[in-house]
């Protein structure tokens, strides 16, 4: 077995030009992984929001209004995972499936994984007044819903990382030992962390948005008060980046590494650390959502637009020696494919080791009737010297029995009807009738 | 044999493909496609009369369709795809390369879709005040469940028979191969019926202790459904005569399985004597909807699912050996390397193999490996379909001979015209023949690369 192995790529033109497709796959990715984010983040905001209302009822309702958000954009996240997916498949494919196929267990189950999850999450919102007298279960409903989903992305995770290493392929033995290699979990606890950080920023505009009523939708609680608690756990899970960040980069496995990348993480880091002194003033602010709120998500997404980038940078990076591997044996492979494509029309294949040139007919009853047809012997069917008994001088009845066979003998199954050409059905019976027992019979 | 082979021995990858696969078009044509339409209608004719028992029961009704298609039917559609790319990566890749703007435009529109079910659903009570905006956003989202549906079909049926597309290769003429439209006539008409009796199965709960509601529940239902039949055996006879010959060929094989094969006749009146059922319960809720016992509405509706099932068996059946027709079989090989293959082996030209070289020491191994290759897209070891069960059908219990067993491979594709042509050379025949003999007593199953990635336990009979 080679250390690496290089496959062939499918033998079929991009779809589009291969910039484009990138470009595709950069943006459409940062949308769906927003829609990810505010997903994610919203189920866990909900969780705590309804553990306080055990003990101030106020935030059990805006554990019902975060909720609703979730309802929207889980849905909005799936569908819009399809378009990025989409892309990935066009332009990496090979690398992949690959890293599908390795971890295929873990791949098919984010199927009923994902669907219960958001089964969960709509038990849980529906039987919200339902279950207000057993709030043990509902929080338990509203749990496992948000753990399963929490599993989700460390699927994903564990194959787009995977897809980056062929020479870790020949290592890797099901999904734990793919989420086991470096990297995976940082980038896993890293994706939480903005998930956080993203739809607490997302909930303090939502919440303090101008057509709110504030005070009817959400009696008993202060909007200030609520805008400084999210702000702050934006402001937590983006200082906590300080060092997830770090530690991700650290664990990345250098061969992606370039200088133009860790210049854009610069640019990016900058941005973030912009961002959260911002946040801090902020969320120091007893008055609504001021302006600088809006500064604080122009940078942030800067910085995630750049990490985006950086995510391509660094696959185009790592993949590219191999990838130059797989076009050169694409290529062989094509030129030997069609090679023989061309000898075969010609009439002139190449003979294995221990196979002799056959005349028309015999090639034709090695590849149809040997299987149940012998020389001498009876196989599944009578042996030829039988058959040419029955029918010598007598072609056409044998071709009509091949065409349509009945049931002749006992104790012996039915002969299927074989489907060919008609000069295949006339060389077939020339060989059986004139051709076997013209020479010594050799084959056997 | 560019992919590490993922494979499912107890199962069997087929199956894995065609469970969600079938569980999404159950899913799909009666809540979705044809729900859509029916919901909007039903809001209408209930607005019309300024009936609020009727809205009611409209809304309702779409709860159900709105939970079960924003869950299991937008992750079983995903999960088609996740599964093809598991079980055949080199059809679904090059399929993406032919399709990729019809998968990026249908995946535009399900993007409309879903924003059109949130907004139609989560406004129903707010926008009460608007009703004929509401009604409007309904046949919106009628119209691009429709044309979600309308797209992917182009995709099953250049999957069935690509038509000019092997020798033009573009975009357009492999979107209107010769079964598009046919199987899309077929299909859209089906799929109201579906959602007809599942309205139907529904209305049976939502209308407890209200006879008024229900009798004219029933009767609006069952007109429904049978306005939509005339049309769906119209679509069926149309889809019936598209279907290439040499397809139709492997009709009888496809409903039931080989040795269910010559009951064919018998399956296809028990598939009339179920069209016959959904067609008299609905003519009986649409004249006697007060005599129509209760069970009436639950089991069409159950019919109707195991009709949907048998059309996606037979769909997905009927195009064997292929899996993109007349270009690539179904164990991924493309039809144009098949003489290389015969020339110097498939061993030799996959990337994954474990063996390269044949000797005389590592032969049932080396023919495990072929097995994997050639063999595990429709058959396992051990478990559904088994490579063992099926020589057993042929040379019976007692000990198969080897050379027997390889003349079978060289050849079964004329035996058998839905298997591909052996896909190696003739040494590599011999050596599959000879694992198909050493395992023949102890049917090993086979591991997948999800499991034991590149090595793992020797295949059965490397020790030899
Ligand atoms: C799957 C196994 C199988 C294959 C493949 C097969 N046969 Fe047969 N054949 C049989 C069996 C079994 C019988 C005996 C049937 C009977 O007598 O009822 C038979 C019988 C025959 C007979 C005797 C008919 C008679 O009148 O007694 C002829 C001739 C024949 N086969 C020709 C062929 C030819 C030519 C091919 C290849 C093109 C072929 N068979 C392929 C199984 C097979
Ligand atoms: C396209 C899918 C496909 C592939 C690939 C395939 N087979 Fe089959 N094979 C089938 C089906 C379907 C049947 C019939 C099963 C049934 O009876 O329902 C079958 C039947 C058989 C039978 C019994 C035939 C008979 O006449 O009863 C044997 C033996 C067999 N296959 C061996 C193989 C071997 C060995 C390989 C790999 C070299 C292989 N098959 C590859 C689909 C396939």
């Amino acid at each position: 077995m080679d250390p690496m192995p290089i496959p062939r790529d499918f033998l079929l033109p991009l779809p589009a030009a291969e910039g484009d497709l990138e470009l595709a796959l950069v943006v459409l990715f940062l949308a769906h992984i927003l829609l990810v984010n505010l997903m994610l983040g919203g189920a866990l905001l909900t969780l705590a929001a309804e553990v306080r209302g055990l003990t101030r009822p106020a935030y059990d309702r805006l554990a019902r209004t975060i909720a609703a958000t979730v309802t929207v954009n889980k849905s909005l996240a799936v569908v819009l995972g399809v378009g990025p997916l989409l892309a990935i498949n066009a332009l990496y494919g090979l690398w992949f499936y690959t890293a599908n196929a390795l971890t295929g267990r873990a791949w098919i189950l984010l199927v009923p994984l994902i669907a219960s999850a958001f089964l969960l999450l709509y038990l849980h919102k529906y039987t919200w007044d339902a279950l207000a007298g057993r709030k043990g279960l509902h929080l338990a409903i509203g749990a496992a819903g948000t753990l399963l989903l929490l599993a989700a992305p460390l699927v994903f995770l564990a194959n787009v990382n995977l897809m980056l290493f062929p020479g870790r392929w020949g290592e890797v033995r099901g999904f734990l030992s793919a989420v086991a290699l470096a990297n995976v979990l940082p980038r896993y606890l890293h994706f939480l962390l903005a998930s956080l950080a993203v739809a607490a920023l997302f909930l303090a505009g939502w919440l303090c948005r101008r057509g709110f009523d504030f005070a009817a939708e959400l009696p008993g609680l202060d909007r200030v008060a609520v805008k400084r608690e999210l702000l702050g756990v934006a402001l937590g899970a983006t200082a906590a980046q300080l060092l997830a960040g770090p530690l991700v980069l650290l664990t990345l496995p250098p061969h992606g590494l370039s200088w133009l990348l860790l210049g854009n993480l610069a640019v990016a880091i900058a941005f973030a650390a912009a961002a959260l002194v911002l946040l801090w003033r902020e969320s120091g602010i007893e008055g609504p959502l001021g302006p600088r709120f809006w500064l604080v998500v122009v940078l942030l997404g800067g910085t995630v637009g750049l990490m985006g980038l950086g995510r391509h940078l660094y696959r185009e990076q790592a993949l590219t020696p191999h990838r130059e591997l797989v076009a050169a044996h694409t290529a062989d492979f094509r030129a030997a494919s069609l090679g023989a494509e061309m000898r075969l029309a010609a009439g002139t294949p190449r003979l294995g080791p221990g196979e002799t040139a056959a005349s028309p007919g015999e090639k034709i009853f090695r590849a149809s009737c040997m299987a149940c047809h012998d020389v001498e012997t009876k196989r599944v069917g009578p042996p030829l010297r039988e058959i040419a008994g029955i029918y010598a001088g007598n072609p056409d009845g044998l071709i009509a029995w091949v065409k349509a066979p009945g049931r002749k003998r006992a104790g012996y199954p039915e002969m299927p009807p074989i489907t060919m050409q008609p000069p295949q059905y006339e060389a077939v019976a020339a060989y059986i009738l004139d051709e076997v027992f013209a020479t010594p019979s050799e084959s056997g | 044999m560019d992919f590490p082979v993922f494979h499912l021995d107890f199962l069997g990858n087929r199956m894995l493909v065609a469970g969600i696969a079938v569980l999404h078009v159950f899913v799909n044509h009666p809540f979705a496609v044809g729900a859509m339409p029916l919901v909007a209608a039903l809001e209408w004719s209930g607005w019309r009369r300024g009936d609020a028992g009727w809205d009611r029961l409209a809304y309702r009704i779409l709860t159900v369709c709105f939970v079960v298609t924003t869950t299991v039917g937008a992750l079983t559609g995903v999960g088609i795809w996740f599964a093809t790319s598991l079980v055949n990566p080199a059809a679904i890749g090059s399929l993406i390369r032919v399709f990729f703007f019809a998968w990026f435009a249908e995946w535009l529109v399900f993007v409309t879709e879903v924003l059109c079910i949130m907004a139609y659903y989560l406004t129903w009570k707010p926008m009460a005040g608007r009703k004929g905006l509401h009604v409007a956003l309904g046949a919106a989202l009628a119209v691009a469940s429709w044309v979600t549906m309308a797209i992917i079909t182009a995709i099953l049926g250049f999957m069935m028979d690509p038509g000019s597309w092997l020798e033009r290769t573009s975009f357009l003429s492999g979107v209107f191969n010769p079964i598009y439209l046919p199987q899309l006539a077929f299909r859209t008409p089906l799929a109201m019926v579906a959602a007809g009796l599942l309205a139907l199965f529904l209305a049976y709960f939502f209308t407890r202790g209200d006879d008024d509601l229900r009798r004219r529940a029933v009767r609006w239902l069952s007109l429904w459904s049978l306005a939509w039949l005339a049309p769906a055996a119209a679509g069926a006879l149309w889809y019936w005569r598209a279907i290439p010959a040499w397809m139709a060929g492997n009709l009888p094989v496809a409903l039931g399985t080989q040795r269910f094969a010559a009951w064919y006749d018998q399956l296809l009146v028990v598939l009339g004597v179920m069209v016959a059922a959904v067609l008299l319960t609905t003519l009986a809720g649409a004249l006697l909807p007060r005599r129509l016992p209760r069970v009436a509405l639950l089991v069409p509706f159950a019919l109707t699912l195991v009709l949907l099932g048998s059309f996606e068996r037979v769909r997905e059946f009927i195009r064997k050996p292929y899996v993109v027709g007349e270009y690539m079989y179904a164990n991924g090989v493309r039809v144009a390397d098949l003489p290389l293959l015969k020339e110097e082996g498939i061993l030799r030209h996959s990337a994954w193999a474990r063996v390269r070289d044949i000797t005389d020491a590592n032969r049932p191994a080396a023919g495990a490996e072929v097995f994997r290759l050639a063999c595990t897209r429709c058959h396992t070891a051990s478990g559904v379909n088994s490579v063992f069960d099926r020589l057993t059908g042929l040379y019976g219990a007692g000990d198969w001979d080897r050379e027997t067993v390889k003349y079978y491979l060289l050849g079964m594709h004329t035996a058998r015209p839905y298997m591909p042509p052996f896909p190696g050379t003739d040494v590599e025949a011999g050596a599959l023949a000879d694992y198909l003999v050493t395992a023949q007593r102890s049917h090993e199953p086979v591991p997948g690369a999800q499991d034991v990635g590149l090595d793992g336990p020797a295949p059965a009979g490397g020790e030899v």
